[in-house]
């Protein structure tokens, strides 16, 4: 059947794409000017000839680079992404994974909030093209768009919980939850909930205007063909020939890219997770930055880079669920 | 009662260049069983007559006049009464071969939300009632399962009249349904829209820019230019012997083979039509007619009587001078 | 018998045409005069176009605006305010003054002269970054497309296995191997944001090629190297040029969030520093909001001006949107 080799074959193809990331990645650490285990030890009190030399036997740098490959994949294909300097040795899947849910909280949420309120924004904005709704959100979303996400979340973090000026403080300045406050069941979820108020809220907030214009678009384009001239002959309601025929037809193309664009959520979430000092992954790749931990850094990289494969794939499988021209190539 | 009467139409589009005139004044008339053709040139205003009859012109055009569909006033006509009218009284083939029908929808579905929407069948009795509308226009009725892209152009024009019939309109409009296919294709869709109009009664608008296909299927003819019928009157006639320049030239247009006329020198009219916004005064034609005298820049020609049931609008008329030869 | 003759009237053109000849245009000297003065005129059409579009002109006149405070900064902000031990510098923290408008930083340094510097490295890096990324992209995009088959296959695949990592992921990663400096941003932001570019390129190439002048000069027997300088790139330009703009300003908020990062140069000072330190100073906390809008409001406005003459560019020298 017609869908099943169009699924093997996206599945393939994300699998290569992945491959080629951890390709990229084996040689993204040695093709750099210098001794990658000198850049580990600089600026560290420890940097000295012989701790380098250590590094290098430790991190396999002295063996040809065939061999170094061979170990890289069969470390990736058990998981084993190398030890974190930042926390004296601990395997870095297991770090990994104990601030990983944090950050799919957080994203979770946000981006089917986003998603779902930039969707409807956009499809009102394009149904009625040049109202005030429809430039007034094409104004709204240029400008959060020509704001660096980051900025609007220490402009939020100061003013609603920092307090300033005409703002009152009203919620915590950072954090998972209130430090030292042992709360369980119901009180705990509320903490939780109100500690990741405002990262929801700036996440939410900045990317939704990229959502409402692809929508937008698509569904300008799609207003204009003939098959809705056609529902509209056959006497159907304008809503009806609107969430009828015009947004099936408007949704596939902004599947795809809004998909695509996956990857700027992630970007948001390492600076915001920094400014609210969230607990999760993008949190810790701002800490293995300052401490130039690599191996953390690098297994950060690859999660996030699988996690948009990853994301891309189910989109294109999606997508051929619901275009049904797809299936038949 | 005619069943589709249009009294003195004009629908000026709002654009942002200004106020653009597509139809200047249009009257016609159709009767219960009659098939009425309506030809001319890309741009003449043919195109904005078929939304203009069920009211699908764009929002913040101007439209004046009468359209009387079986006697009511699709105009004045209130939403409501408005889209329980559209489909059930007349109905639009239009073009199938492009993107009428909704790509990502099975056709017996679209089909079937026709009957449904007005409350003709539940949505059981819808699909039976598909397949047999499908087998009418001569398509298997396993076919309701299929998408359009699984169809040929010729399918899918059959897909969209066997659409404008599923309520059983009294008029049904054909906006250009041969335009886009094949040859052989077009000869058989027009077999079977002759075929369908005679067995269900049907009164038929029939537009198109190809004089030839209308002698075939209409029993009257109007011509159109530049937003207004220039000429009118039984197809036979009107295309054997025009009463009108421009009619001579269109028919010229689409020579028929053995036919003396055609013989010897070719035929064909220079220049195009005029833009809507640039329409010359006087008679509009007159820039392009090869029998243009003084009087016609000046003054707008009525349709006159031009023999049994015909009219035309052309100033050699009243002069009593013939325009064919 | 033509009817006419029955009238007596002689035929002449139909009334209200003319057939007035136009006077024919100065002839330039040179093939080489007559493609400069071609393309001067069309810069002049493109440019009365432009003046048209609104939004385009106000971003226009921002962007203006902000390179006149960038080139001309020496005059505007006394550059011994950068220093962290200026005797002119007044008390840290301090809210807007009469002697400081936009108040103090934690050194006591003005934050309005701080904004009026950092404008030139942000947009120096910008500006720097963009050009290393059109050029990659542009490039691949006109190899590709222009020769098609396996080239195409292989870069379109690259490009899209680039598109796919993750832009602030994979920056993190190179800038913090290859060390903090301005040139090491500028060569990361241009390495990572080439893919869009190239794709839309070679789109663009894909439908030149097909183009009857082009297939005419390759049956003439031109080189590869005559078609692509001067029958594909001269048409793929403009195209480059509204997209170069849009990338200006993706790579400004790219430097401004790196530098946040802590990945920028800390010898330098552009607007991503300053929030950089301001933050880890706890100026949010604090309610020091001098020290925090300034620079932001200033990403913001150069990120719109770039934006907003980009889409009015678009909209004139994209051909697929003129079809619209």
């Amino acid at each position: 059947m017609g869908t099943r080799r169009y699924i093997v074959g996206k599945v393939l193809q994300a699998a290569l794409t992945l491959a080629f990331v951890m390709v990229f990645n084996f040689f993204l650490f040695r093709i750099i000017p210098g001794d990658p285990a000198a850049l580990l030890l600089r600026g560290t009190s420890a940097f000295n000839p012989e701790n380098v030399a250590e590094v290098r036997a430790e991190l396999g740098l002295d063996e040809p680079l065939p061999q170094q490959f061979l170990t890289y994949i069969t470390d990736m294909a058990t998981l084993n992404f190398g030890e974190s300097f930042y926390l004296r040795g601990a395997p870095v899947s297991e770090v990994i994974a104990d601030r990983i849910w944090p950050t799919v909280l957080l994203l979770g949420t946000s981006a089917i909030a986003s998603a779902a309120i930039g969707l409807i924004i956009g499809i009102h904005a394009g149904w009625r093209h040049g109202s005030r709704f429809d430039v007034g959100s094409l104004s709204f979303t240029l400008f959060v768009y020509a704001m660096p996400e980051f900025w609007f979340g220490i402009l939020v973090l100061m003013a609603f919980a920092g307090g300033v000026g005409p703002f009152p403080a009203i919620f915590p300045t950072g954090g998972y939850e209130t430090p030292g406050a042992d709360l369980t069941g119901w009180a705990h979820v509320a903490d939780v909930l109100n500690h990741m108020f405002l990262p929801f809220m700036v996440l939410t907030v900045s990317y939704l205007g990229e959502y409402a214009l692809i929508m937008r678009n698509s569904l300008i384009d799609v207003m204009n063909d003939d098959f809705v001239q056609t529902a509209r002959a056959k006497g159907i309601r304008e809503k009806q020939v609107l969430w009828g025929h015009v947004v099936p037809n408007a949704l596939l193309p902004t599947i795809t890219l809004t998909l695509l664009s996956l990857g700027f959520i992630f970007g948001g979430a390492i600076t915001i997770e920094y400014v609210f000092s969230w607990p999760g992954l993008g949190l810790l790749t701002v800490q293995a930055i300052d401490t130039k931990d690599f191996a953390l850094l690098q297994g950060l990289f690859l999660l996030f880079s699988a996690a948009v494969i990853f994301a891309n794939l189910i989109a294109d499988i999606g997508y051929s669920y619901l275009d049904p021209r797809v299936r038949a190539a | 009662m005619s069943v589709l009467s249009v009294r003195d139409l004009e629908v000026v589009y709002a654009t942002q260049a200004g106020p653009i005139p597509a139809v200047r004044g249009v009257s016609l008339e159709i009767e219960t069983g009659e098939v009425v053709g309506l030809a001319g040139e890309s741009g003449c205003g043919k195109s904005t007559i078929v939304n203009a009859i069920l009211r699908l012109l764009p929002p913040g055009t101007t439209v004046t006049g009468e359209v009387l569909l079986s006697g009511e006033d699709i105009l004045t006509m209130k939403p409501g009464r408005l889209r329980a009218v559209r489909w059930t009284e007349a109905s639009v083939v239009f073009q199938g071969a492009m993107h009428a029908l909704n790509p990502v929808q099975r056709i017996g579905d679209q089909l079937a939300e026709a009957i449904v929407i007005h409350g003709r069948a539940g949505e059981r009795e819808a699909l039976v009632r598909v397949g047999s509308l499908l087998e009418q226009v001569g398509l298997p009725p396993r076919r309701l399962r299929d998408y359009p892209h699984e169809l040929s152009g010729g399918q899918k024009q059959r897909v969209m009249i066997a659409m404008a019939l599923a309520c059983s309109p009294t008029l049904v409009i054909a906006d250009e349904p041969t335009t886009a296919l094949d040859v052989m294709v077009q000869a058989q869709v027009l077999r079977l829209l002759k075929d369908l109009q005679r067995e269900l009664g049907l009164a038929m608008l029939f537009i198109t820019h190809d004089l030839s296909v209308l002698v075939e299927v209409c029993d009257r003819l109007a011509i159109m230019y530049a937003g207004k019928i220039v000429e009118e009157g039984p197809s036979v006639e009107v295309f054997g012997k025009p009463a009108h320049p421009y009619t001579e030239a269109l028919a010229a247009a689409f020579p028929a083979i053995g036919d003396p006329r055609f013989r010897r020198a070719p035929s064909g009219l220079g220049g195009d039509p005029p833009q809507p916004d640039a329409i010359p005064a006087g008679c509009a034609f007159h820039p392009r007619c090869p029998l243009a005298f003084d009087e016609c820049p000046e003054t707008v020609p009525d349709l006159y009587d031009a023999g049994e049931r015909r009219r035309a609008a052309c100033l050699l008329i009243p002069r009593g001078a013939k325009v064919s030869t | 018998m033509r009817p006419t003759e029955a009238f007596g009237h002689a035929d002449g053109p139909p009334v209200g045409v003319e057939l007035e000849p136009t006077p024919p245009p100065e002839v330039p000297k040179s093939p080489r005069k007559i493609g400069w003065a071609r393309r001067r005129m069309s810069a002049r059409r493109i440019w009365r176009t432009y003046r048209k579009n609104t939004l385009g002109m106000v971003g226009l006149v921002i962007l203006a605006l902000f390179i006149a405070v960038a080139v001309f900064a020496p005059l505007l902000a006394d550059k011994e305010g950068l220093e962290a031990t200026c005797p002119c510098n007044g008390v840290p923290f301090s809210p807007p003054s009469w002697d400081f408008p936009l108040g103090t930083d934690n050194f006591g340094r003005s934050v309005l002269t701080l904004t009026i510097w950092g404008s030139r490295i942000s947009l120096t890096i910008g500006l720097l970054a963009t050009a290393i990324s059109m050029l990659i992209g542009s490039v691949i995009g006109i190899v590709a497309g222009y020769y098609g088959r396996w080239p195409e296959t292989v870069l379109m695949r690259l490009t899209d296995w680039f598109l796919v990592i993750p832009f602030l992921p994979l920056a993190i990663v190179l800038a913090s191997i290859l060390g903090r400096s301005m040139v090491v941003i500028i060569f990361v932001i241009g390495v990572t944001s080439w893919p869009s570019t190239a794709r839309i390129i070679r789109a663009q190439v894909l439908s030149v090629k097909t183009r009857p002048y082009v297939e005419r000069s390759r049956a003439l027997g031109s080189s590869h190297w005559h078609l692509n300088t001067r029958h594909i790139l001269p048409n793929v330009a403009p195209l480059i040029f509204a997209n170069t703009v849009l990338t200006v300003a993706i790579a400004i908020l790219s430097e401004s969030t790196l530098a946040f990062l802590g990945l920028g140069d800390p010898l330098q000072i552009s607007w991503g520093t300053i929030l950089e330190s301001a933050f880890a100073a706890g100026a949010a906390s604090a309610g020091q909001w001098w020290w925090l809008i300034p620079p932001g409001l200033a990403i913001v406005f150069v990120v719109l001006s770039f934006t907003l003459c980009g889409f009015a560019l678009d909209e004139i020298l994209n051909p697929k949107l003129r079809r619209r």
